[in-house]
C-alpha cells in the first residue's frame, strides 16, 4: 500500500528543487506508473505538473522534451515519429498498453535510470542530454555512469542532426519487458550501438562502434559489430533470460537494428 | 486533502487520502463501472478518460486531479450501448469484468485513430487484457463497429 | 420458437459492458463492512512459536485480530465438489503450522483498509523454521513432511501424509507391460506442465453480514454457491439454514472459484464480530495464496506395430498438489480418464499427488485432462515421427469411434464397458487438415533463412459433468401474467449459463426469452445444483432445464384443460395460446392470470432434476501453424485451426467464445505463461508483470468450425465445450515447433530461450 504523508505541487522548479535538497522524505513524482508496486511510505511528494514541462518544443538545434511529456505524447508527436528514424517511437510503443503510457513520463523514465528501459537506450544512441534545474546541462551517458544525482529533471534534449537509428528487442510477449534492447544510429560517418536490459544499465560499446566508423556499413560490418557488442558487454541473469541467451541474442539484435538503417539509406 | 474536479461534466469535490488513487476514489464515491484487476497497471480494466485520453485510473493519483475532467463509463451511456450491442452480438463480453474498461478504449480508439486497421486496433488496445474470449471476437465486434474494411 | 441453436446474445451482456453494477463489490459497498486482511506466512515451512497480536488490537479502528487460538480447528477441505469430497480434509482456517510461502497466519479486520494493513505489521510472530519440501521429484517418501497428521479422507483416495502423498492412483486394462513387451515400436518420454494461474480478471473475493433474521449472509464470487454453504456450515460448525449465500455476477472462474479460497475469512470475522465484513485479495495473494493448475510431470509409454497400430498406452504421472490436497484426487484421476479411452483397449494409468510446500493446486478448466493431452498427444506425435507416419493419419487409424466401447469411459461398470455414443472426432481431424491445408504444408516450411514455420497437431476429449454424482435441478414458475422465472444454481461465471438455460426454455414453452426471468442469484429461493464445473452446465443442468420447461407445459396444459373444461389430450398448445375442439382458445396470460387468482387458484411450478449416467466426451482437433525465429528463438502461433464435437451446438457465438478463449489459454499455456519460484519457495510471478497472460497482440488468426454430433442423452443432443478447448494447443504448438526447428520442448512453456539454447543440439 503507498501512503503519502504529503503532496506538494511547487510553483516554480526553484522551489521545488529546494523541497528536495532541503527535504530528505521528499520524493519527486513522475507518472505513478511504479508507484503503487511494493508498500511504500513518502513523507513528501513533490508533483511537478503545474509546471509546464508537459510540452515537446522544437528549436532550431533539437527537440526539448519537457521531463513531464508522457510517452504517449511522445509516440504520437508527428517530429518525434520522423527524428532519427523514429527510433524513439520505436522503443516506447511496446509498453504495456496506450493507457499506462498516457500516465508515465520520459522524464520519470530516464530520471529512474531503469536498468529495463528501452527509451533509455533510444536515446543513448539519440545522444539525448540532459538539464537539470540544479547540476544544469549533462549529457545521459554521463548521467547513466554516475551516482545519480538529486537534483529536478527538467527536459530532454534531443540534437537534431541527420541522424538514422533504430531499435530493437527481444520480448518474451509483446507487452513484457525486453530481454535485451539494442539502439544503432548513424550521425554521418560515426555510429552508435547501445544495448541495455543485459539485465544491467544500457551501454554504448565502443568496440562495434570504432569497428564501423573505421569500415562503414555493410551487411559484414553489421554482423560483425553484432558480434563485437556480445563479445565487449557483460550479460547476466534474470527473471526475464540468462546471460546465455541474452549473449546469443545481441549480435542478432544489433545486426538487425544496423540492417534497418542500411536498408532506411 | 481536497480538490474540486469535473467527473462526467460535473463539478465535484472529492475528499481523499494524499496517497489514494482515482480509482479507488471513483468507486468510492460511486462510479462503480470502475473496476479494477491487477495492482501493477497491467491490465486496463480501470481505464477511464483523463481530459478525454484513456488512462489507467489505478495508477493516476486522486491528488493530481485538480481542475481536471474525468469521463467514466457511465456518462456515455448511449455511445456504450452502441458499442455493447456489437461486442454481445458476438458472445464476446462473457464475464464482463474486463468490459467498461475495455468499451472506453474502444471509444476513445474510434476518436483517435483515423483509419483503424486490424494493427492499429490490437495495438491501441493491447493494454486491455481478458481471459475469456481470447480476443477474435472482441475484435470482430469492433471491426463491425467502426466498419473497418 | 427456434431458439436452440441460434447465435443469441446474453442476457446481461449490455448491461456489464455498460458498467452496471453487479459483481461483488458492487454490491456490497454500503454496508460499512470490516475491511479483512490477512498476515501469510513469509517461510514455506514454519511453525509458529509465538504470535503476539496485542499491539494490533490496541490501534484505533481495528475490531479483530484471530490466529489459530481463536478459531475452529475443523478440519475440511475448500474444493467445490459434491459429498463426500474426494479431497483430503487437510486444512484448518488457521493452524500453529504455516506450509507455503502466503500461508495464512492471522485475520485481521478494521475499519478502513489502511488500518487493517498497519494491523498486520503490528502482529509480532515468531516463527521455528523449518526445512521445506520444494522438489516435486523428492517429496515422495521425503523424511521431510508436508502435514505431520493423517488427514481425514472420504473414502480411500490412497492419501499417505507419511510418505507425502495426497492421493495415489492406478488403473489398468488388459496386460500392458506385456503389451510394450510385444509392441515393435515403442516410445517413451516424459513431459512437464507448469502450475498455470486462472487468471480471472475479478480476484476472489467476498462479503458478510447477519441478515435481519440472524443468518449469516455470504455474497461471493464463486462457481459453486452450494459447496460454499456446505463448506461454511461444517467449518463454522452452524446449520445450513442459518447461512445464505448470495451469487452476484462473476468476473470469470475457470475453475479458481470452484474453490471455496476466500469466504471462511470475513465469514469469521463476521461471525466473532457481529458485523458485515469484506474480502477482496489483491491480484498477487490470488496467484500466491488460492489454486493453480496442479503441476505435474507426465511419463508415457506407446507400443505400436510398424504399420502404425496402437497397442498400448501407458500413463504415469506425478502430480504436485502443493501444500493442500483441494483437487488433489479428482484432477489426477481425470488425467487418465480423459486420456486412456482415446488410443487403445489395453491402457494404464498410475502414480502419485504429491504434497510439496508450495501453492496449492486445485480446479483449472480442463482440469487434469488438459495436462494428459499435452503428455499423450505430445507423445503420439513422437510416436509418429518414429514409425514414419502422418501423425494426422496415425491418429485416423487408432481413435476410438462412435459406437466403439471403452473400459475407461465415463460410466463403464466392471465386464460393462461403456458405448461410445456420439463422436465426429474423426471428421474433426479430416476437417481441421482441409482448413490448415495439412497435406500439402505438414510439417513446415521456411520463409527465410532464419525464418520457419511449422505444423502440429493434437486432439483431446473432455466430460459433460460428473457421471453418476452431480446432479442439477432447475425449476421455473408461471407468473401471474404469464412470464415465467427459471431459477437455478449453475453458476453463471460469464460463460452464458443463464442464458443458454433461458434459450432451451424458451424453446420448450414456445415464448419470447424475454419473458422468461433467470433467477440465480440467492440460494435461498434457488433449486440445488452442484455449480459451474466438469463442464456440466448445458449438459447437465441444461437438461434439467428440458425436464422442467416440458414438466411446465404439462401442467399448463391440464390446466387450461381444466378451466376450459376439456381432457388434457384435447388441449394443443403452441406459441402461447392453448386451443381446444372448435374455437376455444385460451392465452397463456389468461391462463396465468385465472391461476393465481381465486378462481384458478393453481399456481404452477416445474422442476427437473438430472445427473447423467455418463459424461458424454466433446472432443476437438487442433492444428498449429507456428512461425520461429531461428535466430532468437522467438514462436508466434501464426494460426490456429480448431474443430470442435460438442454434440449439437446451442448457441454459436457463446460456443465459438468459448473455443476461442480455451485456445488463448492454451497458447498461455504453451508458450507464456511461466512460473517461477523462489529458492526459498517464494511463488515469484506473482502480478500481470511477472506472470503475462496472452494479450492481443501475441495472439494471430484462430479458425473454429463445429462438427456437430448427436448425443442422445444430452439436451437437444448437446454435449459440454467450456474445457475440452483448452487441451490441444500446447502439444499441437510444441510439435509445430519440433517440425520448424528440430528442438522437441518437453517441459512448458516454451520460451523463446529455451528454443534457441537447443537449437543445433
Amino acid at each position: 500500500m503507498l501512503e503519502i504523508e504529503n503532496i506538494i505541487f511547487p510553483e516554480s522548479l526553484g522551489d521545488a528543487l529546494a523541497t528536495v535538497e532541503t527535504d530528505p522524505g521528499a520524493v519527486v513524482l513522475g507518472g505513478c506508473g511504479y508507484l503503487r508496486l511494493g508498500s511504500r511510505k513518502i513523507a513528501t511528494a513533490v508533483d511537478l505538473s503545474k509546471l509546464g514541462l508537459d510540452t515537446i518544443t522544437e528549436t532550431e538545434h533539437s527537440y526539448e522534451i519537457g521531463a513531464m511529456v508522457s510517452l504517449r505524447t511522445l509516440e504520437t508527436d508527428s517530429c518525434i515519429n520522423v527524428f532519427a528514424s523514429g527510433a524513439l517511437v520505436r522503443a516506447v510503443e511496446n509498453i504495456v498498453g496506450i493507457q499506462l503510457r498516457t500516465c508515465v513520463t520520459l522524464g520519470g523514465s530516464v530520471a529512474g535510470r531503469y536498468p529495463f528501459s528501452d527509451p533509455i537506450t533510444a536515446l543513448l544512441a539519440i545522444d539525448a542530454q540532459l538539464v537539470f534545474q540544479g547540476a544544469g546541462r549533462i549529457s545521459l551517458q554521463d548521467y547513466l555512469t554516475g551516482k545519480g544525482l538529486r537534483d529536478i529533471l527538467v527536459k530532454i534534449i534531443l540534437p537534431k542532426d541527420e541522424r538514422v537509428a533504430a531499435f530493437t528487442s527481444m520480448r518474451k510477449s509483446t507487452t513484457d519487458y525486453a530481454v535485451l534492447n539494442c539502439a544503432v544510429a548513424r550521425v554521418g560517418t560515426d555510429f552508435r550501438v547501445v544495448v541495455g536490459s543485459r539485465p544491467s544499465r544500457a551501454i554504448r560499446v565502443e568496440a562495434a562502434e570504432k569497428h564501423l566508423a573505421a569500415n562503414g556499413l555493410t551487411r559484414e560490418t553489421a554482423e560483425q559489430a553484432g558480434l563485437l557488442a556480445a563479445e565487449n558487454l557483460s550479460f547476466g541473469d534474470n527473471p526475464r533470460g540468462s546471460g546465455e541467451y541474452r549473449r546469443k541474442i545481441c549480435p542478432v539484435l544489433v545486426k538487425r537494428a544496423l540492417i534497418e538503417v542500411l536498408d532506411a539509406a | 486533502m481536497q480538490l474540486e474536479t469535473t467527473i462526467n461534466g460535473n463539478t465535484v469535490t472529492l475528499d481523499f487520502a494524499a496517497g489514494e488513487f482515482l480509482s479507488e476514489t471513483l468507486r468510492r464515491y460511486g462510479y462503480l463501472s470502475v473496476k479494477e484487476g491487477c495492482d501493477t497497471g497491467s491490465c486496463g480494466l480501470c481505464t477511464v478518460w483523463l481530459d478525454g485520453k484513456p488512462t489507467l485510473s489505478c495508477s493516476t493519483l486522486t491528488a493530481r486531479m485538480q481542475g481536471h475532467e474525468i469521463t467514466t463509463i457511465e456518462a456515455l451511456a448511449g455511445e456504450a450501448e452502441e458499442f455493447a450491442r456489437f461486442l454481445v452480438a458476438e458472445g464476446a463480453e462473457q464475464c464482463g469484468f474486463c468490459a467498461p474498461g475495455f468499451a472506453m478504449t474502444v471509444l476513445a480508439m474510434k476518436r483517435e485513430l483515423k483509419e483503424p486497421t486490424v494493427t492499429s486496433i490490437n495495438h491501441y488496445l493491447a493494454g486491455n487484457l481478458c481471459r475469456c474470449s481470447g480476443y477474435k471476437g472482441q475484435m470482430r465486434a469492433i471491426v463491425k463497429y467502426l466498419g473497418v474494411k | 420458437m427456434d431458439y436452440v441453436g441460434r447465435k443469441i446474445p446474453k442476457i446481461d451482456g449490455i448491461g456489464l459492458v455498460k458498467g452496471t453494477p453487479a459483481y461483488t463489490s458492487d454490491l456490497s459497498i454500503n454496508n460499512n463492512a470490516l475491511i479483512v486482511k490477512i498476515l501469510r506466512s513469509p517461510h514455506a515451512s514454519a511453525r509458529i512459536t509465538s504470535i503476539d497480536t496485542s499491539k494490533a488490537l490496541a490501534m484505533p479502528g481495528v475490531e479483530c485480530v484471530l490466529t489459530y487460538k481463536d478459531v475452529p480447528q475443523t478440519p475440511f477441505t475448500l474444493a467445490g465438489q459434491s459429498y463426500p469430497e474426494p479431497s483430503p480434509y487437510d486444512r484448518r482456517i488457521l493452524e500453529d503450522v504455516v506450509r507455503y510461502v502466503g500461508d495464512e497466519v492471522a485475520i485481521v479486520a478494521a475499519g478502513d483498509e489502511p488500518t487493517a494493513i498497519r494491523a498486520l505489521a503490528a502482529i509480532k510472530v515468531v516463527y521455528e523454521v523449518l526445512t521445506p519440501v520444494l522438489d516435486v521429484e523428492s517429496a515422495l517418501d521425503n523424511e521431510v513432511l508436508v502435514h505431520t497428521a493423517q488427514p481425514h479422507t472420504n473414502f480411500d483416495v490412497g492419501c499417505d501424509a507419511s510418505r507425502n502423498i495426497a492421493a495415489a492412483h492406478s488403473l489398468e486394462f488388459g496386460d500392458v507391460e506385456a503389451e510394450l513387451a510385444r509392441s515393435e515400436v515403442v516410445v517413451e518420454q516424459t513431459y512437464r506442465t507448469q502450475a498455470q494461474a486462472h487468471a480471472m480478471m475479478e480476484t476472489y473475493r467476498a462479503s458478510t453480514s447477519f441478515d435481519v433474521q440472524g443468518r449469516l449472509q455470504v455474497m461471493t464470487s464463486t462457481q459453486i454457491p452450494y459447496h460454499v454453504r456446505r463448506h461454511l456450515s461444517h467449518i463454522l460448525g452452524i446449520a445450513k439454514s442459518k447461512i445464505k449465500i448470495l451469487k452476484p455476477r462473476v468476473g470469470g472462474g475457470f475453475g479458481g472459484k470452484q474453490t471455496a479460497s476466500v469466504e471462511i475469512f470475513p465469514a469469521i470475522v463476521t461471525m466473532k464480530t457481529g458485523k458485515p465484513a469484506q474480502l477482496v485479495y489483491t491480484r498477487q495473494e490470488t496467484f500466491s495464496c488460492t489454486t493453480s493448475r496442479h503441476a505435474m510431470i507426465l511419463t508415457v509409454r506407446i507400443g505400436a506395430d510398424r504399420d502404425g497400430t496402437i497397442r498400448v498406452v501407458d500413463i504415469h504421472t506425478l502430480s504436485d498438489t502443493g501444500a493442500y490436497g483441494e483437487h488433489a484426487p479428482t484432477v489426477f484421476w481425470v488425467v487418465g480418464q480423459k486420456t486412456l479411452p482415446l488410443y487403445s483397449s489395453v491402457c494404464r494409468y498410475h502414480g502419485h499427488a504429491v504434497y510439496t510446500n508450495k501453492a496449492p493446486g486445485g480446479a483449472l478448466r480442463g482440469y487434469g485432462a488438459t495436462q494428459g493431452t499435452f503428455a499423450l498427444e505430445s507423445a503420439v506425435n513422437e510416436l509418429a515421427e518414429k514409425l514414419g507416419m502422418d501423425p494426422a493419419e496415425l491418429r485416423l487409424k487408432n481413435l476410438i469411434r462412435e459406437g466403439d466401447s471403452h473400459e475407461a469411459l465415463s460410466g463403464s461398470v466392471a465386464g460393462a464397458p461403456e458405448v461410445l455414443a456420439s463422436s465426429t472426432l474423426h471428421r474433426c481431424i479430416e476437417r481441421g487438415m482441409e482448413l490448415i491445408d495439412w497435406k500439402k504444408k505438414y510439417p513446415g516450411k521456411n520463409l527465410a533463412p532464419h525464418i520457419k514455420r511449422g505444423y502440429g497437431m493434437a486432439v483431446t476429449m473432455q466430460g459433460s459433468g460428473i457421471s453418476k454424482i452431480d446432479t442439477g435441478s432447475v425449476t421455473i414458475k408461471l407468473n401471474e401474467d404469464g412470464f415465467f422465472t427459471l431459477s437455478h444454481a449453475a453458476s453463471d461465471m460469464g460463460q452464458g449459463s443463464d442464458t443458454m438455460l433461458c434459450q432451451i426454455a424458451a424453446e420448450i414453452l414456445e415464448v419470447e426469452m424475454e419473458h422468461i426471468i433467470v433467477a440465480s442469484f440467492d440460494l435461498d429461493t434457488l433449486p440445488y445444483d452442484p455449480g459451474a464445473y466438469a463442464s456440466s452446465g448445458a449438459y447437465v443442468t441444461g437438461r434439467a432445464a428440458v425436464i422442467a420447461a416440458e414438466q411446465m407445459v404439462q401442467q399448463m396444459r391440464e390446466a387450461a384443460a381444466r378451466l376450459l373444461k376439456l381432457s388434457p389430450a384435447e388441449v394443443d398448445y403452441e406459441n402461447g395460446m392453448f386451443t381446444g375442439p372448435g374455437e376455444v382458445q385460451m392465452s397463456l396470460s389468461n391462463l396465468a392470470t385465472t391461476l393465481c387468482s381465486f378462481a384458478g387458484m393453481d399456481q404452477l411450478v416445474s422442476k427437473g432434476t438430472y445427473g447423467g449416467e455418463t459424461s458424454p466426451p466433446p472432443f476437438m482437433a487442433g492444428f498449429a501453424e507456428v512461425e520461429v525465429d531461428l535466430e532468437t528463438g522467438e514462436s508466434r502461433v501464426v494460426d490456429y485451426v480448431a474443430v470442435v464435437d460438442c454434440g449439437t451446438v446451442l448457441n454459436e457465438n457463446l460456443a465459438r467464445i468459448q473455443v476461442e478463449g480455451g485456445i488463448v489459454m492454451g497458447i498461455g499455456l504453451g508458450l507464456y505463461e511461466e512460473v517461477r519460484y523462489s529458492s526459498s519457495g517464494r511463488l515469484a510471478t506473482n502480478s500481470f508483470m511477472e506472470y503475462k497472460i496472452p494479450s492481443r497482440q501475441d495472439i494471430g488468426e484462430i479458425r473454429v468450425a463445429f462438427e456437430e454430433s448427436h448425443e442422445p442423452t444430452g439436451p437437444y443432443g448437446a454435449k459440454s465445450i467450456g474445457e475440452v478447448v483448452c487441451n490441444t494447443p500446447a502439444p499441437a504448438i510444441t510439435e509445430a515447433i519440433y517440425n520448424a526447428t528440430g528442438v522437441r520442448c518437453r517441459s512448458l512453456p516454451v520460451t523463446a530461450e529455451k528454443i534457441l539454447l537447443h537449437l543445433g543440439n
